[in-house]
């Protein structure tokens, strides 16, 4: 497989076209605009259809219209973006809709800057709108991770009938790598549930959130939480890396766990037993997978580009058992490995 | 071996290409590399720089922060970065547009007129990849052939005749 | 015997939930009637947002989804844009519309988006209680304009197919009424010729419909009736606003 140089954005977007991505409507936002850029140029000629719509709220809802259709649909944005789509993602995820949402993050609140960052781990994790629900959500930490994902995030997506969303960054989203294609079969699936039309042949189907019996609405809601359940125990991911003796095991996730690979390295090289835990899918977040690479450590530490996030996913996944300490930037600033080490260092790992 | 990189200047002066240009030559050579932009309004008018790594190892953090090797083509970005580049590091300066220097004595500075050559060799506009050539000569990176298929990756396929020119280039950036 | 007169195929045999005298029971039957004249119920698909309306899933027999409050241009989009040989129509209250919706109705209009949308001005908010709409008259009293809307505190009313009847993308924008057989007539004839342009791609189709809200305008149904003839009509006249082939055969 032929190894070509790609920003991060432009391989998901590539990605999510060969994975058989029919329809992409978005709105612009830096550090996200590669994506739209590329796909304005090239879905026409794929046999999609790439549309600029006039709000955030309008693209997340001609999401929702083509997922009811039963294609598969995708829109991207950066977090003020994303704020404004939390709407209509909650009636995509009530409607068990399928659907990917990609957010290259950038710092808050507010307009905030326009320089990576991981504060809307909370957001895409616990609170991505109103109501009872989840979103698959995928943390890639290279250009190569943005491809794979975005295939896997279009399958789960439809094979749960929810949502899936890719929560990177702008590190991610702008830096170039090498980056091969795998062979990517561009699927579809067979939709009965969809509203294509019904040609006369079946009873008319609805694509429905709303439920004015209450005992209706909590067993959708119930339902869908069994399907979570399943998703928990079947789907969660994480890379350990020299987890296994670990005295300090670093948590990081996304452009982080890069920077935090790199410290992890320079505490062997001192001597500390280091390792690195990095979640792949933070929702659902590895539990089970962390508790298995911190037996043995003493300490967990929790890097993040925030200003501590996905710390208390870390401490109800070891049932804080064990003291977990956090490192963070936040605003845009990319922690350094120096400083991190410094962390580790101050920690005890030193000893 | 790792190389870590930045370059800087201003939006136009091209250091975002000789970037990929060096990016694309490790690719062909099979090394792990990344590219970092800076990005935002500085795009449009004021600075713009970007971290390069290669390296036989894949790569952490693609922020290089203290850059082993740093080209400057404009004095904002000599000023900024200078005193970013460790010791023992190499500073490649265009010196036709940066009219300070520096007091360091424990890296070394090659500065080289670069947009002067260009113009007095019809290469306007070139001074980034003269530079390059320069670069390339005093690190050991790449030779010529692999440079040469750096530019021919980086290059798009409308603008492939300045291939030529851009070769011309590195190859007076190296007699420099 | 001969059935002179039946339930369309395209309106399910459910009871509405519609308060008595409200005349949404007419608009549905009239757009259902067109949906089983052009015999085109296995290929419609219907979007309803949030409103009065927001369960008409359960009234018509074709393909139907739920959207946000507003937001039904925007889905409907998704959908046209997904199916393009599909009938997309949207069915929309005045608030949903013409306030939170503004954004949404206006850009699928200027896009020239090929879907029917039938709006239905009572000039309230009837689901929630009566509140004031973008739509409510001047003078009007709503439950949050309890002293009558006053223009200089809460504006003017918007007339939509005047709005929309300046844009490129408007292929047809008439104002109707269903307050007497004439005007039901009338208004089952613009709403079958909105479906027509969409058969012939022809673009964004708005149909306009006076409705009326006994319950919240506190009237009986007969006087609501004369209150859209009276009050609404003057307000906003009854007419073709733009009519692309009028355009294309005044040219």
């Amino acid at each position: 497989m032929e190894r070509s140089l790609m920003k991060g954005n432009e391989a998901l977007a590539e990605a999510a076209m060969r994975a058989g991505c029919k329809c992409f409507f978005g709105y612009p936002i830096t550090p996200q605009t590669e994506i739209s850029a590329y796909l304005a140029k090239k879905m026409a000629a794929n046999g999609g259809l790439f549309l600029q719509a006039e709000s955030e709220v309008a693209a997340i809802n001609m999401v929702l219209g083509a997922a009811s259709t039963g294609v598969r649909v995708m829109t991207s944005s950066s977090s003020p973006g994303i704020s404004l789509k939390s709407e209509g993602i909650s009636y995509i995820a009530g409607s068990d809709l399928p659907c990917v949402i990609i957010n290259v993050q950038r710092g808050g609140p507010g307009l905030g800057g326009i320089q990576p960052s991981q504060a809307d781990y909370w957001q895409a994790t616990k609170g991505l709108g109103h109501g009872d629900f989840h979103v698959l959500v995928y943390a890639p930490a290279s250009v190569q991770e943005m491809v794979d994902v975005v295939v896997k995030a279009f399958d789960k997506a439809d094979e749960y009938r929810m949502p899936a969303m890719i929560l990177a960054d702008g590190i991610l989203g702008q830096m170039m790598e090498p980056v091969t294609f795998p062979e990517i079969e561009a699927k579809n699936g067979d939709k009965p549930w969809a509203a294509d039309g019904h040609k006369n042949k079946r009873e008319h189907n609805i694509i429905n959130s709303l439920y004015l019996q209450p005992d209706v609405l909590e067993k959708s809601v119930v339902d869908r939480y069994e399907k979570y359940k399943k998703i928990e125990e079947t789907e969660a991911d994480a890379e350990s890396y020299l987890c296994e003796d670990a005295e300090i095991v670093v948590c990081a996730f996304g452009a982080t766990a890069r920077v935090a690979k790199s410290t992890v390295n320079q505490a062997r090289e001192k001597g500390i037993k280091a390792g690195l835990f990095r979640p792949k899918t933070v929702w659902p977040f590895p539990a089970k997978q962390l508790q298995e690479a911190s037996k043995n450590a003493k300490t967990l530490l929790s890097v993040e580009m925030s200003m501590g996030q996905m710390i208390d996913d870390i401490k109800l996944a070891i049932n804080c058992s064990k003291p977990v300490e956090f490192f963070g930037r936040t605003g845009g600033v990319i922690p350094k490995p120096t400083e991190i080490l410094d962390e580790i260092v101050r920690l005890g790992g030193a000893k | 071996m790792t190389y870590e990189i930045v370059l800087a200047g201003f939006g136009g002066q091209g250091v975002l290409f000789a970037g990929k240009v060096i990016a694309y030559a490790g690719l062909v050579d099979g090394k792990e590399v990344s590219w970092l932009p800076s990005y935002g309004p500085e795009m449009r008018g004021g600075t713009a720089n970007c971290s390069v790594c290669v390296s036989d190892e894949p790569i952490g953090s693609p922020l290089i922060l203290e850059p082993a090797i740093l080209m400057a083509l404009n004095t904002p970005s000599f000023e900024k970065f200078i005193d970013t580049v460790p010791a023992g590091g190499k500073v490649f300066v265009d010196s036709s547009m940066v009219d300070v220097t520096t007091d360091r004595t424990d890296i070394d500075v090659f500065y080289v007129p670069a947009t002067e050559l260009a113009s007095q060799n019809g290469m306007n506009g070139m001074a980034n990849i003269i530079l390059l050539g320069k670069m390339m000569k005093e690190t050991g990176m790449f030779d010529l052939p692999q440079i040469e298929a750096g530019l021919k990756k980086t290059i798009p396929p409308r603008k492939a005749n300045l291939l030529d020119a851009n070769i011309n280039a590195i190859k007076l950036g190296m007699s420099n | 015997m001969a059935v002179v007169f039946d339930r369309p195929h395209a309106f399910c045999d459910i009871p509405l939930h519609y308060c008595p005298g409200c005349t949404h029971g007419i608009i549905h039957r009239l757009v259902a009637e067109v949906i089983d004249e052009m015999g085109i119920e296995g290929d419609t698909i219907g979007v309803c947002p949030v409103g009065c309306s927001v369960m008409a899933y359960d009234y018509f027999n074709c393909y139907m989804i739920e959207a946000p409050h507003g937001r039904a241009p925007a889905v409907a989009t998704g959908v046209k844009r997904a199916k393009p040989d599909s009938f997309v129509f949207t069915y929309q209250g005045d608030g949903d519309l013409a306030a939170i919706g503004t954004a949404e109705t206006v850009h699928a209009a200027t896009r020239g988006e090929n879907i029917v949308v039938i709006f239905v001005n009572n000039t309230t908010y009837g689901m929630t209680g009566g509140q004031m709409a973008p739509t409510t008259l001047p003078g009007q009293i709503t439950q949050t304009t309890p002293y009558g809307r006053d223009p200089k505190v809460q504006g003017y009313p918007v007339r939509v197919c005047e709005m929309l009847s300046t844009l490129t993308g408007t292929a047809l924008a008439q104002r109707v009424a269903v307050d007497s057989v004439p005007h039901i007539r009338e208004a089952k004839k613009a709403i079958r010729k909105a479906f027509e342009n969409q058969k012939e791609k022809k673009g964004f189709s708005i149909v306009e419909v006076l409705s009326t809200c006994p319950t919240n305008w506190g009237l009986t149904p007969v006087e609501a009736l004369d209150r859209l003839r009276n009050d609404m009509i003057p307000y906003y006249p009854l007419g073709v606003y733009k009519d692309i082939d009028a355009v294309k055969e005044g040219e």
